[in-house]
């Protein structure tokens, strides 16, 4: 995989120094790793569902990937330069090729800014040379794409209803012709009716623009449609990382398999027959995570060897963070299922 | 007799766009024990359906209809006769429990007043009866942290104060109006676990109000889909998975992604409607595949077609299922 990925992320830290009121100055401040030793590779065309609950880390390593956060470790595109040591200026290139939507649809648009003005924005950033006419032209051109009508090209983001807003999100992302599209929570605040409508469109313009996409999300039975790799944190690190197909079939991480048995399915019948495979207890700070793996105080096959050693990279066709991989036989019963 | 018959119930919102028709003519039953899902999107009224159940609408809101409980009407009752009937026989829970609870108040004082208010206890009784209820919902500790005050608590935790507290007088009907939407999928699930181990020890009838089709599958045993403010379809749960015969109950099904197997994920065209102004036909029309004219002109009854089925379509329910 290595030299023909698109974008791809060594030992990724994103660091937060907590400062309180309580400290003293010359304290050290507590240091919150957020994203703790995060890699992956992402080939041209694929897209990847990042995993996890809410302060797993998830939407800060999107950020740390376009450098709205500081972050050390490196992030190598295509294969060739490292994004995060680069200045604002040398950055301003790579920019128009990665893009984001995000997952307020309302809020990420601004109130005062009509449809044309907001897509358009990015073309006077990115585009500098291009005519007023042209730039009329490819907003048009961009806006029958997601399927909205040229003729509200002058109407104001309130007007529209949160669907069509995530659509002007999801053209002025693709208004520079990016290469890669990270959608943080793209369609979590929204109805299932029209989440579906989202994602197909998602869908339509990876396969028309050959796109890359990370999607974050924390709704799994989306990632499970959506994604080609999945990648599952807990507490800044990874827990389990490999194709959709397989994490999905045969969970091996006793993390990825209590969220999987967490996950409400719409068939009663197959609901009587679930189990919760539950963890014990509340998420730790993460300020003060537990020592070796960060779920051991919660995992029911926690040995002392998870206390005192963090997990390496295991490999059975993914990765797996974990001392003690294997199956749950009671999810199994479920995932079997088709 | 049921224990809470609803009639008819409208409820409008007088806004500055014009009248909101937000609940139109909708009937049901809920009978003692039982667990029953109101399922529908945003805007479908089922929020509304049930603050207007307990008088707790927004000062432009108005609610006619009949609500009966236990034999007795309680819609749009003085505030002194509904405080009598609300969390003493009718409890709710909220989906955001951090904005639900006071707070200024420590835990052990806000549960308490709903026992010394209802019970007449005392508020050493009182807390004590609050330390064994939070003690009931699995918060760990409780003795001690029923002492803290709501921010200190995790949401999750949160929303089991939440709930603690709407069991507190042992309600005959809980309302839950979205409670595991703001939580975490795991937390959800122990959550939904807890609300049903409950229902069947106190042998409490359950309103279980939500977007989540998944949720009503794992924990109700009838469901009402809502859409426009009307009821599309009304259904023991496990006809309705198996052959919605709905449109709407059907396309939503459709647009539904799956954990355990490959799905479509076909989505519903066309935009929710717009609540504003007297409803016209059938809410859902503008986004049916099997809309026919009679549907833009008058909303289809609710009626009976199986065995504790009901639904509000124009077209046969084989005609449904031949076309598809």
């Amino acid at each position: 995989m290595m030299g023909t990925a698109l974008i791809e992320a060594r030992d990724l830290r994103v660091t937060f120094e907590i400062r309180r009121g309580s400290d003293l100055p010359w304290q050290e401040p507590p240091k919150l790793r957020a994203v703790n030793g995060v890699s992956f590779a992402l080939e041209q065309g694929k897209t990847l569902g990042i995993v996890g609950e809410s302060g797993c880390g998830k939407s800060t390593l999107a950020r740390a990937l376009i450098r709205m956060l500081p972050a050390e470790g490196e992030v190598i595109w295509q294969g060739q330069t490292d994004l995060l040591p680069l200045n604002p200026r040398q950055m301003l290139k790579y920019r128009s090729d990665i893009q984001m939507i995000f997952q307020d649809p309302l809020a990420s648009l601004d109130p005062r800014m009509t449809v044309g003005e907001i897509i358009a924005e990015p073309l006077r950033t990115h585009r500098p040379k291009m005519g007023g006419r042209e730039r009329k032209e490819k907003v048009r051109e961009v806006m029958q794409k997601v399927g909205l009508l040229p003729n509200q090209i002058n109407r104001y983001p309130h007007e529209f209803s949160g669907g069509q807003c995530q659509r002007i999100g999801i053209a002025r992302a693709l208004v520079v012709e990016p290469k890669l599209l990270i959608c943080d929570e793209p369609v979590s605040a929204l109805d299932v009716s029209i989440q579906a409508q989202v994602i197909a469109l998602l869908e339509d313009l990876r396969r028309d623009l050959g796109l890359t996409i990370i999607f974050i999300a924390h709704d799994l039975s989306v990632v499970r449609h959506v994604c080609d790799e999945v990648m599952v944190l807990y507490l800044g690190r990874m827990m389990e990382a490999g194709p959709t197909e397989k994490l999905f079939a045969a969970p091996q991480h006793p993390y990825t398999q209590a969220l999987l048995s967490a996950v409400p399915i719409p068939d009663p019948e197959v609901e009587r027959r679930k189990k919760l495979i539950a963890l014990e207890g509340d998420l730790p700070s993460p300020l003060n995570p537990p020592s070796g793996c960060p779920l051991r105080n919660r995992c029911p096959r926690a040995t002392e060897l998870c206390a005192s050693t963090p997990p390496t990279e295991q490999v059975e066709g993914r990765a797996v963070f974990c001392h003690h991989p294997g199956p749950a036989p009671e999810l199994q019963a479920v995932l079997a299922e088709s | 007799m049921a224990l809470l018959d609803v009639t008819d119930l409208n409820v409008r919102f007088d806004t500055q766009e014009g009248e909101v028709h937000a609940v139109n003519g909708v009937s049901f039953a809920l009978e003692k024990g039982e667990a029953l899902g109101i399922v529908g999107e945003s805007g479908s009224g089922k929020s509304q359906l049930s603050f207007s159940i307990l008088g707790l609408l927004a000062p432009n809101g108005k609610a006619s209809g009949s609500v009966r409980f236990d034999g007795r009407e309680i819609l749009n009752l003085p505030e002194s006769a509904l405080n009598k009937i609300r969390a003493d026989r009718i409890a709710m829970v909220f989906q955001d429990p951090m904005t639900a609870l006071n707070p200024y108040m420590r835990i052990s004082d806000q549960m308490a007043e709903t026992l010394m208010l209802h019970k007449g206890l005392s508020k050493r009784d009182a807390i004590a009866q609050a330390v064994s209820m939070l003690d009931a919902v699995k918060i760990p500790d409780a003795k001690n942290r029923v002492r803290l005050f709501p921010h200190e608590f995790s949401g999750g935790m949160r929303q089991r104060v939440m709930i603690a507290m709407a069991l507190l007088c042992k309600p005959d009907v809980l309302i839950a109006d979205e409670p595991t939407t703001a939580l975490d999928v795991t937390v959800q699930a122990q959550i939904m676990d807890l609300l049903g181990d409950l229902r069947r020890e106190l042998g409490m009838a359950t309103v279980l109000i939500t977007h989540d089709l998944g949720v009503v599958a794992g924990f109700c045993e009838r469901a009402i889909v809502m859409y426009g403010g009307q009821v599309m379809e009304q259904s023991p749960i496990d006809p309705l998975f198996a052959q919605p015969t709905h449109p709407y109950t059907r396309g939503l099904l459709a647009a539904l992604p799956r954990l355990d197997h490959d799905s479509k994920m076909t989505p519903i065209r066309g935009n929710p409607p717009n609540m504003t102004g007297a409803p016209t036909g059938c809410p859902f029309c503008p986004r049916c595949d099997f809309v026919e004219d009679i549907c833009h002109r008058t909303m289809p009854p609710l009626e009976g077609f199986a065995d504790g089925r009901l639904r509000a379509c124009h077209r046969s329910v084989d005609f449904i299922e031949e076309a598809a």
